[in-house]
């Protein structure tokens, strides 16, 4: 019982959070690349935030669920169907035993978030349930998903999964699915587009860039180029540099420190970076905008656009109030509903 | 950036990581003094975590400290949200206070003795193929290659690039050997290698330049442990050249 994988697409992953506390011996903190849209898919079907779920990549899996399930797509528009028919996103989904979600054309975005009520039932491996490739731990086998494989969904106990189930029994038509009537809004959510604006604050060594390179950095467009994964992204564009040659001493890096390597060629280091980095810091992305580079795709340009560091910190602190207010909005609903 | 003098051997660099973390530079060259100051804010932290506190990374000659500006910020903040983060309350400026105050106690902070460790290792043969070519580039006999690399211990400055990867210093200048033309696509956990001026050991299958004149039966990286790197920053690490009679045993027995 669970969700069996007919088709894996192109990366397929169990994720969450991340795997946090083990940095210091070299285990990478992992975990979704877009965070705000893990988050929203599970407190849509009443996850904890952090509980772990799918993440699809460019081109989505084929699922078949082999039991009714509570589910939620937030994140890309990878166009999910169920027997042909739009599964829409952002809102909670109940779909029914026997029947398949397949994603189709990746119109907006790069990565999907498929949550079920309950979680996606993998082992908890040092704290985390996400995917570590590298290591071969985490997530299921610690592996990308591949056909065949049945991932389990944990036992969903919540008030959310009671509600549904009861308004399934209810219905008599046989629709494979059916979805709220509401959802999280636009407004509700990052501001997703293509080529995006991408926010940050300067990097350690932004200072010892030449000031050619930072009015570059600052002003050009940046082409992601289809050097991507998990571990970071590589853009084109205006080849940047330092003053002087300049080697810091390794030291620990994160999720949106851009790094410029001796060729000019800047990296945004993403979900799956390594925990230690020795190339020169050029600036550091703002935690509000990372969901909009998790959606980008090779191709896309970005342009950066420096804030202060406080301005970084309010955003954050905003962000966070608006996850906790999405979170309580969403319980009004269902008891609304009740 | 800002810069808190702290006493007259040292100064003490605060600069962000972006919002959620926070770099502390504790000297500017790679040494002894510098790493005693790096590993012992990192028992204190350890021992008294600050609210909000994550994780901390050591490096080198820094110590960077991840955490939840949230949780950080919630004895402060009460029930007043909202004006807060109209007021622009500053989670680093905040973390940058606890740590001034925090580093201005380590002066009498002992440093822990370090745990030391010793990797039993069988040198040259199928374990250590390029054994060969380092004594060739050293102008030494193989023999004289192990009894160097075997000789002292090695300090772990810290540990990344891979999981449970140590970065060790103190390999002989003579042994200095640079890296392969051509990488191995596949590096036997448990290698020891020399790329250039440092020393390593291979805790999971990956590709690698190194030069590559051993292997420890030990096991680096331990998944199922609640310390996974059986290797910490701070250790002190022994190699013990061990026959492959020896290492076959070991093996087994594990």
């Amino acid at each position: 019982m669970g969700i069996r994988i007919k088709h894996a697409g192109l990366l397929t992953t169990v994720q969450d959070r991340g795997r946090l506390g083990y940095r210091q011996q070299g285990i990478i903190a992992g975990g979704g690349m877009d965070d705000f849209a893990l988050r929203a898919a599970n407190l849509l079907v009443g996850n904890e935030a952090g509980a772990a779920v799918l993440e699809a990549t460019l081109i989505g899996p084929k699922l078949i669920f082999e039991q009714d399930a509570l589910i939620a797509i937030c994140g890309g528009n990878l166009s999910p169907t169920v027997h042909g028919i739009a599964v829409p996103l952002w809102r909670p989904v109940y779909i029914k035993a026997g029947n398949e979600l397949s994603f189709g054309a990746c119109v907006a975005g790069a990565r999907a978030y498929i949550a079920a009520a309950g979680g996606v039932d993998v082992p908890l491996v040092m704290g985390s349930r996400s995917t570590y490739t590298r290591a071969a731990i985490g997530g299921f086998e610690g592996r990308a998903l591949k056909a065949g494989d049945v991932v389990a969904i944990g036992e969903g106990a919540s008030e959310t999964l009671f509600y549904w189930e009861q308004e399934a029994g209810d219905r008599q038509d046989a629709a494979p699915f059916f979805a709220a009537s509401w959802s999280i809004g636009s407004e509700g959510r990052p501001f997703y587009r293509k080529n995006p604006v991408i926010r940050f604050v300067p990097g350690r060594h932004f200072d010892a860039f030449t000031e050619g390179s930072r009015k570059h950095f600052l002003q050009s467009d940046f082409r992601i180029s289809t050097q991507l994964d998990r571990m970071g992204y590589r853009l084109e564009g205006p080849r940047l540099g330092t003053e002087a040659a300049l080697e810091p001493i390794s030291e620990a890096v994160s999720m949106g420190t851009i790094q410029v390597p001796a060729g000019g060629s800047p990296i945004i280091l993403m979900a799956d970076h390594q925990t230690i980095g020795g190339y020169p810091k050029i600036a550091q992305v703002a935690t509000v905008d990372l969901p909009l580079l998790a959606q980008a795709k090779p191709g896309e340009t970005i342009r950066f656009k420096q804030i202060t560091r406080q301005k970084s910190e309010e955003l954050y602190i905003k962000h966070e109030l608006q996850m906790q207010r999405l979170s309580m909005f969403i319980v009004i609903r269902y008891r609304e509903e009740r | 950036m800002s810069i808190v003098p702290v006493n007259p051997s040292f100064e003490v660099k605060l600069s962000p990581l972006g919002d959620t973390a926070i770099i502390v530079e504790l000297g500017s060259v790679i040494d002894q003094k510098t790493h005693e100051r790096v590993q012992a804010l990192s028992s204190y932290l350890r021992r008294e975590p600050f609210p909000g506190f994550i994780e901390l990374v050591p490096a080198f000659v820094t110590l960077t400290i991840f955490y939840d500006p949230m949780k950080l910020l919630a004895p402060v903040a009460e029930n007043n949200w909202n004006s807060l983060a109209e007021a622009a309350a500053s989670p680093y400026e905040w973390v940058c206070e606890l740590l001034m105050d925090i580093v201005s106690k380590l002066e009498g902070e002992q440093a822990a003795a370090p745990r030391i460790v010793t990797l039993p290792v069988c040198y040259g043969g199928e374990l250590g193929p390029d054994l060969a070519a380092v004594a060739a580039h050293s102008g030494l006999s193989e023999k004289e290659v192990i009894a160097l690399h075997a000789a002292q211990p090695y300090l772990v400055h810290m540990v990344g690039f891979a999981p449970g990867f140590p970065y060790l210093g103190g390999l002989p200048e003579q042994i200095a050997t640079p890296r392969r033309s051509t990488p191995r696509l596949r590096i036997e956990p448990g290698s020891v290698g020399i790329g250039g001026k440092q020393t390593g050991v291979y805790p999971i299958v990956s590709p690698g330049g190194w030069q590559i004149i051993g292997r420890t039966p030990l096991v680096l990286f331990r998944p199922s442990h609640e310390q996974p790197s059986l290797l910490q920053a701070g250790d002190q690490v022994y190699f013990k050249p061990i026959s492959y009679e020896a290492f076959i045993a070991w093996e087994e027995q594990a």
